[in-house]
């Protein structure tokens, strides 16, 4: 029987959710890269990496907010089978999953506090495409320089200008992940 | 109760999502400490229970593990979380730390250069570095998101005046990314410059319940003074097994006569340099009593 709210999770949690963790953990500490993600099948338009991160890292403890470009009742039906993830505006989600220009304005999530910076939004983009190249990477994790098609620069710029605070991001397409947290400093390719 | 009666690796698998989502913050904010609702563990509190849930949370099927204990594979804490995750992840093992991709570390980073294929996960008993400075933890989370820093700095200027030097030998401060003064834990101080490196450092404090950790590299600065510029000191002396005399050494007493030999705090260092030929003044000694030796 096919049922697209009941399938499409991990077929062995443990181990799958494990291989899908250190995929994020490798996309967030060495900007730029791009990691194969995959596990979970969500309802369109979710991608197979966004629907991974989702069930990998979602819970009934992490409010999340999702945009307009996401926003179905099937998908929504699945997030909530899957991981009972709560739904919560933009301010006071820990996870948002949408297009990029669906997410914004950025300025309505929460970038922490300075005690306490950890308790900070991130942000799973979703893009047309995934590709190591255009904007310039630089910061912790990146050896030299790292390139990745962000959507666009001053957003991230404004984003890296208020660390320690900020948002974190992972950028999804298909299968395949990449992460930026808030410590990368973006310039124009 | 069969090995598989376990979750993988132990910990249920909310558990593990809340470390991960830790673990990440703790990434994007290199140096941090992010808090966490660190688990009771079925060994006790200063046995890495900090680090073991870390490992747990990152190890994957596919992960060879290494656990080293003072730089050493061999001893009780090493060898007993080493086969908890043997147990309960059924991971590959190894004492090569070229072969591991996980390395779970009390005090040491191993001599061998890291790469980019390999996470370093520390056991942590007080992340604090501003702790036996200031008591208050309002306090030191204030001093943190206001950069104020300076009593760190007194702390090492009297260290100055008291003793000519920086007396601080291990748990050196250092500064991540010119931002967080961050406690490498109790590693000597001979390490903090490997801290600079390809391999992803995570930090666990289980009682603590902090984890941070640092990028691979990221600019991590040993704090010291223009005048009296940071010094990674060890024990003027080659290994007396391998010969070694860039390694960081530990000195064994072996007899009551004064006798003494320093060797390779790292077991897999010292052991592959004398599967590999080279020789100490000692080499020979391990046949004979080795306490006619130090006199």
């Amino acid at each position: 029987m096919q049922n697209a709210v009941l399938d499409g999770g991990l077929a062995d949690p443990a181990r799958d959710a494990a291989f899908a963790f250190r995929a994020a953990l490798d996309a967030l500490s060495r900007p730029g890269t791009i990691r194969q993600i995959e596990g979970a099948t969500a309802p369109a338009p979710c991608s197979a990496a966004a629907a991974t991160l989702i069930v990998t890292l979602c819970d009934p403890t992490t409010p999340l907010y999702v945009a307009p470009s996401h926003d179905t009742e099937a998908l929504r039906d699945w997030i909530t089978f899957q991981t009972g993830a709560p739904f919560a505006a933009a301010k006071d989600a820990v996870f948002a999953i949408g297009t990029w220009d669906a997410l914004a304005p950025l300025g309505a999530y929460a970038v922490g506090t300075p005690a306490y910076p950890d308790r900070a939004a991130t942000l799973i983009v979703e893009m047309p495409t995934l590709d190591a190249e255009g904007a310039v990477l630089t910061g912790p994790g990146i050896k030299d320089t790292a390139h990745l098609n962000l959507p666009e620069v001053a957003a991230f710029q404004a984003n890296r200008a208020q660390f320690p605070l900020g948002l974190d991001f992972f950028f999804t397409c298909g299968a395949r992940v990449a992460g930026l947290p808030r410590s990368t400093r973006v310039t124009e390719g | 109760m069969t090995d598989q009666a376990y979750n993988f690796a132990y910990l249920d698998e909310q558990t593990k999502r809340m470390i991960r989502r830790a673990i990440l913050k703790g990434v994007a904010v290199p140096g941090y400490q992010v808090p966490f609702a660190s688990r009771e563990m079925p060994m006790p509190y200063g046995w890495g229970t900090g680090g073991v849930q870390v490992s747990a949370a990152c190890l994957t099927p596919d992960d060879t593990l290494k656990v080293i204990d003072q730089g050493a594979d061999d001893t009780t804490n090493a060898v007993s979380i080493r086969k908890f995750f043997e147990k309960t992840a059924q991971v590959a093992v190894t004492e090569k730390t070229g072969e591991a991709t996980v390395i779970q570390t009390r005090h040491r980073i191993p001599e061998e250069t890291l790469t980019e294929d390999q996470i370093l996960v520390y056991q942590v008993p007080i992340p604090e570095p501003l702790r036996f400075l200031e008591p208050s933890e309002v306090e030191t989370r204030k001093m943190h998101s206001l950069e104020e820093y300076g009593l760190m700095y007194v702390k090492l200027y009297e260290d100055i005046s008291r003793h000519g030097e920086i007396a601080t030998a291990y748990a050196y401060p250092v500064r991540v990314e010119d931002r967080y003064v961050m406690d490498p834990s109790p590693i000597p101080k001979f390490d903090n410059p490997k801290m600079e490196g390809a391999a992803l450092q995570l930090f666990g404090a289980g009682r603590e319940q902090r984890i941070y950790a640092v990028p691979p590299y990221t600019k991590v600065v040993s704090l010291d003074f223009e005048d009296h510029p940071f010094d990674p000191s060890k024990a003027p002396h080659p290994c007396a097994l391998c010969g070694a005399e860039d390694s960081y050494l530990d000195e064994v007493i072996t007899d009551d006569q004064g006798g003494r030999m320093f060797v390779c705090s790292d077991t897999d260092f010292c052991g592959s340099r004398r599967a590999a030929g080279f020789t100490g003044e000692m080499s020979g000694a391990q046949d004979t009593h080795l306490g006619a030796v130090g006199e």
